[in-house]
Order: structure tokens, then sequence, then C-alpha cells
């Protein structure tokens, strides 16, 4: 049975949990969902209650926790370390309402094995999804133990605290966790509502712990894939086609199987990769490969120079976002189009993984956003049964999206069921991930709005194209190497679906009150480039088309584009961001003097999750068309504040990158080819380029429900910049990125 | 081909390829996991490490022109239960997101502050030219290596040293 489509892929109804072996006093092995039990009766069960974040696909608390007859805590979370710092608040939250310090909370991060299926790390969800699961779980956990003494003690529950991992009585009595377990305590399912900690209660939710992760990184500790070294282990390289539909032709590997170290070349259809015992062995093997190897190609790609005409032609459903009163705008109006390019995740480390079959049963370490729907799909490309497909996450270089690690993991996979026994590792070339990741979809944006002489928005319309932003697996034909097996998976056809938190249409709707709108999702079927998830989706150019009409609506109107935001947000924790940025930045003593301008931008990310406003100072020379970030102001709330560090981490990162995204980047290629294979090719921001100074000041809401952090600064940053260009010389762009050619070409100069 | 490698002060003997890129050496034959594989292309600076004081690209720097080199890796400037000045200072900024370009970054910068400990915004800036950073970490890389120049100069200060 399939149930809870989510994400693009299907969950199992089954949560599986391997046996807990060693000491632990809780035992359990399958925790069956009571969906897959109601399937199985014949009178419909009533529906289960509704339990907070991702407790609600894995319900049992034992599921999330284990205390041993020792006392340790161990926290199983389905979410993954990106560089995030997810391990770190995670384990803040666990230690908060368990009553303990973090660094006495074991976590356990995605592992088939271990771990709750939590689906993928995307969306800025860990903290909403697993934060919350892992919070509540942990009070009820703490409830049962002090429940437990008080049945013990034979004395009323409300008389006894949690402290230190014991449960305390008024008479200073104590009993530590680990002899109360000593029954399967936890093997419960989780109640809806938990006896969360007050806000003016908390000890670890709130403080700036630092990064358990950081000190192994920066001393040499294994802390990547790309770090592990298994014994016998193998190197593996994939020898990709030139171009996106190419087919391998022929090849003659014979010289190359005599090349030094080389144990296998393995061919299938036009998957090609060679193994060899040594890294070097297996590049120089690749490289000959290549030399070896003849491809057909077709022209499939459509102009780099006209996506607009390609996104206009490739017809598909138009799905409404979003309509309110009538499509007419009236007063002054506004209309332009806006255009963005596909762009990269570029890690800077290339996707890796490794692989290893024995006796049939396969075992992948891989830095995959999703070890369950990999391991499906790895398991449906391969034929075999799921319970034999073991996938372990590790961490890898900054993802930002659907990059190449599952494939990455599929290569391994496909390359050690065909040399079975030593570990194989498969390492990307920069030129792989560069050309066969998959990208950040091309947009199209048109808006057409007015403002009327009260200087209020009179109505907005706004049409946008683009293909679907995730083709994550779920499935094999989301995975290359499945492709180009001569048994190929296809590629599944696209689903389009308009969703409260959006995909291509994510922030298409503007946050801003006004009587008449209509939002349209021109859905683009046709993907000649491979595309998914690039982070925050379509926010990245819907926000920064939607900011950069507000700020030309506002010009309209002869209004301050900060007060005239304000205007129009009736949500009091909007206006707390907006006001808070533009005062932090200085935003009323006026705009800059000589070749620097301002501008803002606002957005509620996905118009459900953080709140965030920026306000950039942006230098240019007129000369040569160089733009720069000179200072960014921000302020971010995204609920209850866990670890703030982490938060203003997180955006002064998403503020650089939306910058390099926004100043420099875009895919390139012919009709034929990726051109854009390197950093040379496809340049990002570099430290002459960075700003002087990145502010992001966190507004907490104690209390409130985690949002996200992770995604929230892609949207407003592209269109501060914009507005700051436009502010400075009076021209505005509508074409991603603002390269020197068209900002001098803007500029007249 | 038989190779002498002087690496963090101690001499290691490896059998390869002389035309091995010194990366892999590190990497596979020593098992040290700082300098990292970003490109192979001498663009991105993940694989940075420091040879007789200046900042080198390991990912295109064949073994066999080491021989006789001093040779410094992120593992030499410290430990996880000891970490030297530019450790410390990564982890007191909190200079990491992802961490996968920092020790390339650390090791461009270690090669900076053996020079000059208190080097300008232009300087630090034009040290890390090679280095790229994806997660936007930038700023806080930066004030890090303010930081450890001033650790530096303060370990170098005898006068200044609290006792004990």
């Amino acid at each position: 049975m399939t149930i809870v489509p989510k994400d693009g892929f299907t969950r199992k109804g089954l949560t599986r949990r391997s046996v807990l072996t060693g000491t632990g006093a809780l035992v359990v092995s399958f925790a069956l969902a009571p969906h897959v039990l109601a399937q199985q009766q014949p009178v419909a069960a009533p529906e289960p209650p509704k339990l907070p974040g991702s407790l609600d696909d894995a319900r049992r608390l034992d599921a999330w926790i284990r205390i041993d007859a020792n006392g340790d805590i161990t926290v199983f979370t389905g979410k993954i370390e990106l560089g995030q710092g997810i391990k770190t608040a995670l384990r803040q939250v666990a230690a908060e309402e368990l009553e303990v310090e973090p660094g006495e909370i074991n976590l356990v991060t995605a592992d088939t094995g271990r771990t709750p299926d939590e689906g993928f790390t995307a969306g800025s969800q860990s903290m909403q999804n697993s934060g919350t699961a892992i919070r509540n779980a942990a009070a009820q956990v703490r409830e049962i133990l002090i429940a437990e003494a008080a049945r013990r003690w034979n004395v009323p529950p409300e008389t006894l605290r949690a402290e230190a991992k014991t449960i305390v009585a008024q008479d200073d009595r104590t009993i530590g966790y680990g002899e109360l377990v000593s029954s399967q305590l936890l093997a419960v399912e989780a109640q809806p509502e938990s006896l969360l900690k007050s806000p003016d209660a908390l000890r670890v939710i709130g403080q700036s712990i630092p990064r358990v992760d950081i000190p192994a990184k920066v001393t040499g500790g294994v802390a990547y894939v790309q770090d592990l070294r298994l014994e016998d282990m193998l190197h593996a390289r994939v020898v990709r086609p030139p171009s996106p539909a190419a087919q391998l032709q022929d090849v003659d590997t014979a010289s190359v199987e005599q090349m030094p170290g080389v144990i296998s070349i393995v061919r299938d259809g036009s998957f090609l990769a060679v193994v060899a015992e040594r890294e070097f062995e297996a590049v120089n093997a690749m490289r000959a490969l290549q030399q070896a190897a003849r491809w057909s190609e077709q022209a499939v790609l459509p102009d780099q120079n006209n996506l607009q005409a390609f996104l206009e032609a490739t017809k598909g459903d138009i799905g409404t976002v979003a309509e309110e009163g009538s499509p007419e705008v009236s007063g002054k109006i506004f209309e332009a189009t806006f255009r963005r390019p596909y762009q990269i995740h570029g890690s800077i480390g290339p996707s890796c993984a490794v692989a290893r079959m024995v006796d049939g049963r396969l075992t992948v370490w891989s830095h995959t956003q999703g070890v369950y729907p990999d391991q499906e799909a790895i398991a449906e490309m391969l034929g075999m049964d799921l319970a034999n497909v073991r996938v372990i996450h590790m961490e890898g270089a900054g993802c930002y999206g659907h990059n190449g690690a599952d494939d990455a993991a599929a290569d391994a996979a496909l390359i050690a069921s065909a040399v079975p026994g030593r570990p194989i590792r498969v390492q990307w070339m920069r030129e792989d991930e560069h050309a066969w990741e998959p990208f950040g979809p091309a947009m199209l944006m048109k808006i057409r709005a007015g403002v009327g002489d009260d200087g209020r928005i009179t109505g907005w319309n706004y049409d946008l194209w683009s293909n679907v932003h995730s083709t994550r697996p779920g499935g094999a034909g989301n995975l290359l190497p499945a492709r180009h097996r001569a048994q190929a998976f296809s590629v599944p056809a696209p689903r389009f679906n308009i969703s409260q938190s959006g995909n291509g249409d994510r922030n298409a709707n503007p946050l801003y009150a006004f009587p008449n709108r209509r939002v349209l999702w021109h859905f683009a079927p046709e993907m000649p480039l491979r595309v998914s998830a690039l982070r925050a989706l379509g926010a990245y150019a819907n926000v920064f088309a939607i900011e950069s009409a507000m700020d030309e609506l506002a010009l309209l109107a002869d209004v301050d584009p900060v007060e005239f935001r304000l205007r129009h947000l009736e949500d009091e924790r909007a206006r707390a961001v907006v006001e808070k940025a533009a005062e932090e930045f200085g935003w009323s003593s006026g705009a800059p003097e000589g070749d620097r301008g301002r501008g803002f931008a606002f957005a509620r990310y996905k118009n459900l999750a953080a709140y965030l406003a920026v306000a950039v100072e942006l230098e240019l020379e007129r000369e040569t068309g160089r733009t720069r970030v000179v200072r960014a102001v921000s302020a971010i709330d995204s609920g209850e504040a866990v670890n703030p560090d982490g938060i203003r981490n997180q955006t002064e990162g998403g503020i650089i990158q939306a910058t390099s995204w926004t100043l420099y980047e875009q895919v390139t290629f012919d009709d034929t080819r990726v051109t854009s294979t390197d950093w040379s090719s496809y340049p990002i921001l570099r430290f002459p380029s960075a700003p002087d100074s990145v502010e992001v000041h966190v507004v907490n809401s104690p209390g409130q429900p985690f949002l996200g952090t992770g995604e929230a600064a892609q949207g407003p940053t592209p269109a501060a910049i914009g507005n700051a260009l436009r502010q400075l010389t009076g021209v505005r762009l509508y074409d991603l990125p603002f390269t020197r050619e068209r900002v001098k070409q803007a500029i007249g100069v | 081909m038989a190779i002498s490698l002087n690496v963090n002060g101690e001499t290691h003997e490896v059998d390869v390829d002389p035309a091995t890129p010194l990366l892999y050496v590190l990497r596979n034959d020593l098992e040290l996991n700082g300098a990292k594989f970003g490109c192979g292309l001498g663009q991105c600076g993940s694989c940075t490490v420091v040879v007789d004081g200046a900042a080198v690209l390991s990912c295109v720097t064949p073994v066999s022109l080491m021989e006789g080199r001093e040779i410094t890796t992120v593992e030499g400037l410290g430990t996880i239960e000891e970490p030297g000045p530019l450790q410390t200072a990564f982890i007191e900024m909190q200079a990491a997101q992802c961490g996968y370009c920092i020790p390339g970054m650390m090791m461009s910068a270690h090669a900076l502050l053996t020079r000059n400990q208190q080097p300008s915004d232009r300087e630090i800036r034009d040290a890390l030219m090679t280095n790229l950073c994806r997660c936007g970490t930038h700023m806080r890389i930066m004030a890090a290596i303010r930081r450890a120049g001033e650790l530096m100069q303060q370990a170098a200060a005898p006068s200044e040293r609290r006792a004990g």
C-alpha cells in the first residue's frame, strides 16, 4: 500500500527500526503505523490523532529516544547535517525537555537501519518536523519517567521534578533515568499534547551553544563521506556522457584494462565506469576511457539566449496559485518581465559515495538528503529487496538542495553490484558535478500591477513559467545511472501541483494586502536540462520579481519603499522584521552618497515560515559595471530561536550565496552540451567581492512554533540588490544575473 | 617509485606514481583528511596545503616535486584536544557551515599569518582569492583569521603572558 505522498515520493506504511542490541533496556523491532493496521482490519479504524511534527509519521516514543540501563540517552532523527547545524540544535531541544546537558545526548542521524523515516532534509523543515517531534517526545519521556518514579514511590507526580538524568522528590530522594526504564516504558505511542517547558523556564533552547561538528572539521577529523576509508576499498570513476542526450556507441576497453591498477571496467548501456586499486589510477583510466569512448549526441537544448521562448513554448497546465477580487488593475501601472537562468548548487566537494555488496546485501554510505527515498530508488534500480539495501548518511559538502548526492550513491551501488566484495568509493570530478547535477530551473515572471491615488496597490497580475522544482527520487528514473543503463529507467513525468508551500510557485503570491489579484503558474513540462530543488525553489525568482515591483510601485506612489511595504503588511511579525531591518540599517537617514545605492526587500518564506527583511548598500564601479554588496542588514523571525548564532550563521550564508547567484551565476550551454563545467566557466563570488559586513538580527518569538531558517534570505536578497541598483542608477535590471556586461549596457557605458 | 615526504614534521616513505597529485597521497596514503578534493583543477582552494611557507594547491602539484620540502596540512596546526591558534579562532568564531572548504581556507591563512600577524582586510581577501566558499561563510572566515592573528601575537609576546 502507499500513503502520504510527500515532496514527490511515497512513503511506506511500515516504519522499521532495527532491533536495538547491547545493554539497552528498550528492545523494539517494528513499530507498525496505524494506517497499516487500519487496512488489515475489515472495519475502518478511526483516524489516529495528529501528532506534533514528524511524530505523526513515526508515532512511538522509542523510535526517537532511547534510554539505556546505565542512563545513556540516544536521540534518533531522520534528518541530516548539511552544515546548517541541525546536530547541535536537535541536541538542544532534546536536552531542554529531558533536563540534561546537550553534551549528554548521543544523536543518531538518518540511517535506514536505525532512524525514523523523515523523508528528505529539505525545505527548511528540520526544526519544524524533527525538532518539534524530538522536543515533544523528550517532554513526554520526561513525564513518563516522573510518573514511573511517582508510582514506585507512591507519591503524587506533581511533587517530583527531573534534574540531571534523575527524578528528584521533595525529600531529595533521587532515582536515575536508567533505573526507571527497566521495562518497556517508552514503547508507547506518543500523545498529541505534551507538557512543554514554558519559555521563561528554558535553559538550553535560545542559547548560542557552539556547533558540535566544527572542532573535528578544523582539525582533520573524519567528517565527510569523502573521508570514509574502509579496508580493501577500491576507487571508481564514472565516465559521464558528453551531453544530456548522448548515448554510448562504442568503447574499446582493451588498452584501458591493461593500465596500472585497473580492476574492472563496468559498462551497462551508456553507463561506463572504471574501478582501480588507487584513486589516481582510477582518474587516469577514466581519462583514457573518455578518449576511447564514441558517443552519439543530439542537439536538444534550448537557445540559452532566449529561454523565454523555450518556456513559453512548452505547453503544460496552467494552475491558479491565488485569486482574489478581479484581475483588473487600475491607477498608475507597472508592467515588466523578469527572467532567471538555470543555476547550479555548486557544492565545493563534488558528490561522493561508498558502497559494498556482500552476499546480496548492499550498504551505501551517502550524503543524500533522504536515506529512505534513496534506499527505495536504489533497490528499484538494482531489482533488490528493500530489506537488503541499507543507506547510511554521512555528511558531504554543503548541498543547498538536490545535487549529485543521490546519483553518486546510485553509481557506487551499481558498480558495487557489478564488482561485489570490496567497498567501492565513487568520487565525482568537478565537471561531473557542474554538468550533471540537477540545475535550479530557469524561470520567467510577468507582472502587471497598479497603484491608486491613495498610494495603495489596486490590483496584481502575476504569471510565471517554470519547470517543476523537484525531481528527487522517488523512483529509480530519477537516478542518473538508472537512466543510462541498457535496461534504462525512464525519467518520471513531472507532476504539476499547486500546494500550500509551493514549488515553482513558491512565494509567487505576495504577502501584501490588496483587493485584487491573480497569480498563475504556466507549467513547463519539458525538461531538456535536468532540473530539481535548489535552495528556496521558485521563491528566489518570485520574490525577486515581486519585491522589484514593490519598489517600482512605491516610486509611482511617491512613497518611501519601506513605508510602502508597511502600508500593505497586516501581519505584525512581518511588520516587526521590516521595521527592525530598516532601523538597524539606518534607513531613515537617507540614501548613501556617491557611487553607492541602497535597496530593501522582504518576504515570509513560503508565506508560512520564517519572516526576513534585508537592506543592502551596493557599490558600483561605472567603468567596469562591477557591483559589490558593501553592507547587508537583515532581521529574521524563525519562531522560537533554538540557537540564535546558528540562525545568524545560516542567514549570513544565505545572503552571501544569493548575492553570488544574483551577480554572477548562470549555467551556459550550446544546442547540445552544457559548457559551464568548472569554476572558471561558472564563476561564483570570491573574497575580494565579499561584503564589508553582514548583520543578522534575530527577532525571537518565544513559545511560537519553529519556522525554519535555511532558505529565508534567498528571495529578498536579489530584490534588495536590484532595488539598490535602481535607486543608484535609475535603471532597473530584469534579467538575472546582473553581470558586468548587463550593468554596463543598462547604464549606458 | 619511492618518495620521501616531510609532512607536519614527520618523514614518510610512499611508493606511488610520481605524477600523482600530492592531494591523493596526503588523503589516501597518509590518511590525512584535512586537504579536500574540490575541483582537481586548482580553481577552488579546498586542497590548499602549505609547502615551505607558501600556500600550494595540492590537487595540481605532482608528489615528485615535494621531496625535501616541508609540507604542512591542517593536522599540523594542532589537534582537537589542543587546537592551535587558527583552529581556536575558527571554533571561537563558529566560522564554518558545511566546513568542507575550511581547512583550505585555514592553510591559506596560515601562510599569510606566518608572514604577517596583523594583515589588513585587503591582505586577507587577497590571500583567500583562490579559496571558494559556497555556504557564504566569508565574513566569519575573515573574522576568524583576524582573531587568529591576535592569538598568535599574544602567544608571541611573553611579557603579556599570564602566569601559569
